[in-house]
């Protein structure tokens, strides 16, 4: 019996929505007790937190892990220490590797080298289509028997409505969860930027804002009719918010998520052609960004993710339409998380409701609160310590992240997954 | 020296004083130009490489004139056959180019910002001889230098920018510097070739020609692209002609001395009336392509006198 007691903590309490000052106790992997005042040790290893912040660790749906086919871009290995230096206790990886993860077997080879080399939890997503090529669902069951928490075809979007009904009708009698990207695919094919007087400034190729909402009401139609558990990957504009708030009212089994980039920037920090800057779908106008962030503070967008991204530098090195598209993030997601907190916008429990409880809940996990009985996959922090970002200092392989140089403030000063600390700020 | 622009990428970073600077040379060329002076001294020695990665005949003949006036030794490379067919990326092109060590890069590229990657990666003076949708420089500067001799003045006129906006690079430096100058510009296009935001930038946009055109003093017709027409931007090229081809008819609500530019080349009987455009008491095309060549000389010789003064600074003051 192994017994660790934090004492002098800050408790974010996503459930309670509190941030007071108590102490927690941990037994054999899990959160035994919370107290105000600490009580008396008992042969527990104690650690002092300092008054720094402890919170549930962050479950980040939505993670890129290079592997099969890109190691190079990024490993378990590597994207597991990426996700621990961050607080990121649970990592959610998508299935648009090289092959798609759509067959037990794929499933199998990512569990493996995931449980090898990652000190985080993984759980897989598998592909919701065979190929993620919009045709044939996928062996839902059998996917969903050996580990995967959800269906996605990650950024594409499944066009034939016949099929996407018919994935969904499945998937809902197996009580999966199906997870889509909502870019309507004809206004956005091509497009590298919102349009709007940056794009025409630029003259690149825009995408209207419109094309989310059309997206996001063809899928509400589509659960209305299948009755399936859904969530709508990155919501991030001010129009789809009334459909997102529609549909949930009338009871439809609908979630929605927002990438970090999209929280934290905006399209005119593409300035002068930096691909960094290029992510799926691109950044939004300031004025979508505070709309986006004023929604995740009332609860209606449930989920911030990193949309974890690895590219090369050859893959970013290239004429701004040519580039690739996406950033890193599992490293810079609770710093960037933490400009919303210091701008005043949204309030730590909040904060973590977004990062930690909710993605909890709609993986039906325990994780994600501090709880009796739930898993010790803590973080301890603090939300003021400045520090410039240095890309090159970053543990993902890949380096390709928009905020290399941005002052920020929040750094983690230790990771715990199950009671163990995989990660100390040195 | 009132130019202090180390590359010409876009009309976006400069000084009205420096467009100023630029117009007043390139006068001067032109009437060297008319009178057969020469200056061969101006560039003598350095390297004019013309890196065309998309089709051109007219800009890129006005360069190679413009270097070989000015004394340049002026190589043209057809990008299209070459590297980028064997895998080869801009940036390792740009690279390559650099370690041969010319002094004058003129590069023409498909992609919006791709001229701005590139000159980040070379030591030389880089003019963008267009990138993309993105920006032309050297054509809205001639497009200035004709309008200033032919109306005596570059402020306070209306001018009317028409057609296939969307796509046109001509058009958004032309917008940038005719408004740094303190013009009216109205844009006309069908709402499908409009791009965006366009009214943000300080232009009145218009749907219906002849509205547009309304006492206007300079009427800019813009090419249509017909490589670019993939989408079905309008329903056929005569309905276009009809709607939004320049004739006297609607060339008639503009002032009555009104002159008419297109950057060419141009689609007779699709965007212009063939009539019009030879008409010389109003069309100024064929003096846009001679202050073309003055402006570009202007352009690079500015250029190269910051690559020089650069040059000979000691190493590490300023690196």
């Amino acid at each position: 019996m192994t017994e660790t007691l934090f004492i002098n903590a800050r408790l974010i309490d996503p459930v309670a929505l509190t941030d007071t000052m108590g102490a927690l106790l941990v037994r054999d992997g899990k959160i035994v007790e919370i107290y105000e005042t600490a009580p008396d040790a008992k042969g527990a290893q104690i650690i002092d937190c300092g008054g720094k912040c402890l919170a549930p660790g962050i479950i980040d749906i939505g993670v890129k892990v290079s592997e099969p086919g890109e190691r190079h871009k990024e490993s378990f290995r590597s994207a597991g220490r990426a996700a621990a230096a961050g607080g990121v206790t649970t990592i959610v990886t998508r299935p648009d590797t090289l092959p798609a993860i759509d067959t037990p077997e794929t499933l199998e080879f990512v569990e493996r080298r995931a449980q090898a080399d990652a000190p985080v939890h993984v759980l897989p997503m598998a592909a919701l289509t065979k190929g993620r090529m919009g045709r044939e669902m996928t062996e839902i069951g059998f996917l969903q028997d050996a580990g995967a928490v959800a269906f996605s075809d990650a950024d594409r979007v499944v066009t034939d409505t016949k099929v996407f009904s018919r994935a969904l009708t499945y998937a809902r009698s197996l009580d999966a969860l199906v997870i889509g990207h909502t870019q309507d695919p004809g206004l956005s094919k091509g497009a590298a930027v919102t349009s709007g007087k940056f794009a025409s400034l630029r003259g690149l190729p825009g995408v209207t804002p419109m094309a989310e909402r059309m997206a996001l009401d063809r899928d509400i139609a589509l659960l209305e009719m299948t009755g399936a558990r859904y969530h709508a990957s990155q919501i991030t504009t001010a129009r789809a918010l009334p459909a997102l708030e529609r549909a949930k009212r009338n009871g439809l089994n609908i979630t929605a998520g927002v990438g970090i980039h999209h929280l934290t920037l905006n399209e005119m920090d593409v300035a002068d052609y930096r691909t960094f800057f290029k992510v799926k779908p691109p950044l939004r106008s300031e004025d979508d960004r505070i709309a986006v962030v004023q929604a995740v503070a009332d609860g209606l967008i449930d989920i911030i993710c990193s949309m974890h991204t690895p590219q090369d530098e050859e893959s970013k090195r290239l004429p701004y339409e040519e580039a690739a598209s996406g950033a890193v993030g599992l490293e810079t997601l609770l710093p960037a998380a933490l400009r919303l907190y210091h701008a005043d916008m949204i309030d730590l429990p909040r904060l973590f409701r977004a990062l930690s409880l909710n993605p909890a809940r709609l993986l039906r996990l325990d994780a994600g609160r501090l709880r009796e009985g739930a898993p010790a996959d803590l973080i301890l922090f603090d939300p003021d310590a400045p520090f410039q970002l240095d890309r090159t200092q970053l543990l993902s392989k890949s380096k390709n992240t928009p905020f290399d140089g941005a002052r920020m403030q929040g750094k983690v000063l230790g990771t715990w997954v199950d009671g163990d600390r995989i990660w100390e700020k040195s | 020296m009132t130019f202090r622009a180390k590359h010409l990428l876009g009309i976006e970073h400069l000084h009205p004083t420096e467009i100023t600077t630029l117009l007043d040379l390139a006068d001067r060329y032109a009437d060297h130009n008319r009178r057969g002076v020469a200056h061969r001294d101006v560039l003598a020695g350095m390297t004019q490489i013309n890196m065309f990665f998309e089709n051109s005949t007219r800009t890129q003949a006005s360069f190679e004139i413009a270097g070989k006036r000015l004394g340049a030794d002026v190589m043209n490379m057809g990008m299209q056959a070459s590297s980028i067919k064997k895998g080869e990326t801009l940036i390792d092109t740009a690279l390559t180019l650099n370690a041969m060590h010319p002094d004058l890069l003129v590069v023409r590229h498909p992609h919006s910002g791709a001229v701005d990657l590139l000159a980040q990666k070379v030591n030389c003076a880089v003019l963008n001889a267009g990138d993309g949708k993105h920006e032309h420089p050297t054509q809205a500067l001639l497009d200035a230098l004709t309008i200033r001799r032919a109306k005596g003045r570059l402020h306070r006129l209306s001018i009317a920018i028409c057609g296939d906006v969307a796509h046109s690079r001509v058009a958004r430096s032309n917008i940038m510097l005719l408004g740094k100058m303190e013009n009216r510009i109205r844009l006309i296009a069908p709402p499908t070739l409009m791009p965006s935001g366009m009214n943000e930038f300080g232009c009145e946009v218009f749907e219906d020609m002849e509205e547009g055109l309304k006492d206007v003093d300079v009427v800019m017709m813009l090419r249509l692209q017909k490589e670019r027409m993939d989408g079905g931007f309008i329903p056929s090229e005569r309905e276009y002609f009809h709607r939004y081809g320049l004739d006297a008819a609607k060339l008639a609500h503009a002032k009555p001395d009104a002159i008419v530019m297109h950057p060419g080349p141009m689609n007779r009987g699709v965007e212009i009336d063939g009539t019009i455009a030879d008409d010389i008491n109003r069309s100024v095309i064929q003096e846009q392509v001679e202050m073309g060549v003055a402006v570009r000389m202007a352009a690079m010789d500015l250029l190269a006198q910051n690559l020089r003064a650069a040059r000979a600074l000691p190493q590490g003051i300023m690196a």
